[in-house]
């Protein structure tokens, strides 16, 4: 895979063909292993993140499992690049930042992504589009499976995959799901929805996860514990909660629409005004207005845009995509400028212009 | 969040004290508060005779908790505490005693019931072995200590190749 190439295609997981993608983003699932004879990566001095590196470099190379992986040595990377993937969500923010040898295993499609001397030796992750944990869950058990016959991992009978963190030991799974929820917080319902998450022990991250920001009323909500409940009690949590909150922001949004369809459609036409005529914005703006749009579309207020454009924009006009799609560094100020441009490009249907 | 100065819970109670004109700050977690309130309340420090001081005693109880260390990777329960980060897997078991509650403060459970890698882990001690073996290689090496360095890795390819269910060799060192 090459990491140019990457400004022109976008995850498959953004194309919303998955179950129930109108409100469910993106299923997640990760995965946090640990070779048994190594120290956490942490701990390890380069010599043994090199060789805990080659290890895994191979065998992700090795694995058949139905999808072509490429394998980018993310510690060679520009810091541009990293934070691309970053962007992308094919590597964590600690992975960019992380020093030392590591790299990432990178499936064409996007949906799988293997990082290794993350904050265990590997984390890996399977991406669907929509509610479809159990695709997710076939897809990483597989993949685990076929990892596990070759290499041995750091295991105990009683504490199950030991991790570098405790707070990830047991199981090492993250299950989650990316939720667009902007009725709910035009209403401020989204409080209530939090209380009651909170209460069943998931935790509500932003777009990013572990402390990043809401952005673009887009909410993810995951497991905390990992110990002590089997992967499919864990999956099924969320499988059991997810549809009472989509039930529950459809609904607001069928109340917003009947209290004041003008005023709805009005809000929406003008988010959609802005964005196809601005000439600077913002990322906090684009994310702003994008999620307006996105929910004018799914109720049927805007009827000449695809929502898999809506999703890819919230990609591509961060600010390490922006700078890529223009091969130069650019300063937030430009960078707003090379944002309206290319949002104006997407949405008159324009392929987006080379420099 | 600042943790209990006793345990690995966090603190909840933050008490500054003023003793002999010195002051002092202790964070405790619900559970070692009540026991500290209720020692403090029976026993009058100034009383005391000096070199006796219960809190003393628990800095020392605290510090040598603080120092224990892996053998296998070298870290002391006190760096984990401060990076809130385990150095390798042998350290579930260095610290067992303090990693267990504050794994079920976490987890609200201490026992795995999820999936088993096929490849059952036929010795988890092999595998320790093998991190402690590797880092002492590469001190080995490091310090030009060729024969030990030449020894050591005798001992690793013998435990690495060492048949399913038998016998790990005796530990040289």
């Amino acid at each position: 895979m090459d990491i140019e190439s990457l400004t022109h295609t976008s995850g498959e997981w953004l194309r919303a063909t998955g179950p129930e993608s109108d409100i469910v983003m993106s299923s997640r699932i990760r995965l946090a292993r640990n070779l048994a004879q190594f120290p956490f990566p942490n701990r390890a001095d380069d010599t043994v993140r090199s060789e805990v590196e080659e290890i895994l470099h191979t065998q992700i190379e090795r694995l058949n499992t139905g999808r072509q992986l490429s394998y980018i040595p993310v510690s060679n990377l520009e810091q541009l690049d990293r934070q691309m993937l970053v962007e992308r969500q094919l590597i964590s923010r600690e992975h960019s930042e992380n020093r030392g040898r590591r790299g990432v295993g990178i499936s064409e499609e996007e949906n799988v992504s293997l990082m290794v001397n993350e904050e265990d030796h590997l984390r890996m992750q399977v991406l669907h589009s929509g509610f479809a944990l159990d695709e997710c869950w076939a897809e990483i058990d597989r993949i685990d499976d076929a990892i596990e016959a070759e290499l041995t991992y750091a295991f105990s009978e009683r504490l199950g995959y030991l991790t570098a963190c405790p707070t990830n030991c047991g199981t090492g799974i993250r299950v989650s799901v990316l939720l667009h929820l902007p009725a709910l917080v035009i209403t401020k319902e989204i409080q209530k929805v939090f209380q009651a998450l909170q209460k069943i022990g998931l935790a509500v991250r932003g777009l990013y996860g572990e402390g990043s920001q809401a952005m673009g009323d887009f909410y993810q909500i995951s497991n905390q514990v990992t110990l002590g409940k089997s992967e499919q009690q864990l999956i099924k949590t969320i499988q059991d909660v997810v549809p009472n909150i989509l039930s529950y922001e459809r609904r607001v949004r069928n109340a917003l629409v009947k209290e004041n369809r003008r005023g709805l459609h009005d809000q929406v036409s003008r988010a959609y005004g802005i964005l196809r005529n601005a000439q600077t914005i913002s990322s906090e703006e684009t994310m702003h207005l994008l999620s307006s749009v996105r929910m004018g579309i799914n109720l049927g207020l805007i009827d000449d845009l695809e929502i898999p454009t809506v999703n890819e924009l919230f990609i591509h006009t961060q600010p390490a995509h922006l700078q890529k799609i223009r091969h130069e560094k650019l300063e937030s100020a430009e960078r707003n400028v090379a944002r309206a441009a290319y949002i104006r490009q997407r949405l008159a249907g324009r392929p987006p212009e080379q420099n | 969040m600042k943790k209990c100065g006793r345990c690995s819970k966090s603190a909840v109670l933050h008490i500054t004290e003023l003793r002999h004109g010195e002051v002092q700050a202790l964070h405790l977690c619900e559970a070692c508060a009540k026991e500290y309130l209720s020692k403090s309340s029976t026993v009058n420090p100034d009383e005391m005779p000096p070199g006796v001081e219960s809190e003393a005693e628990v800095a020392e109880d605290l510090d040598e908790l603080d120092q224990r260390v892996c053998p296998s990777c070298g870290i002391t329960f006190k760096e984990f505490r401060a990076q809130g980060r385990l150095g390798c897997p042998h350290d579930y078991i260095a610290f067992e005693d303090e990693l267990l509650p504050l794994l079920e403060n976490i987890h609200g459970e201490t026992e795995h019931c999820g999936k088993i890698p096929k490849r059952a882990p036929d010795s988890s001690q092999q595998q320790f072995r093998l991190i402690k073996l590797r880092s002492e290689l590469r001190s080995a090496v490091d310090e030009e200590r060729y024969e030990d360095a030449a020894r050591i890795r005798d001992e690793i390819k013998h435990v690495e190749t060492r048949p399913p269910g038998a016998e790990l060799p005796p530990e040289s060192s």
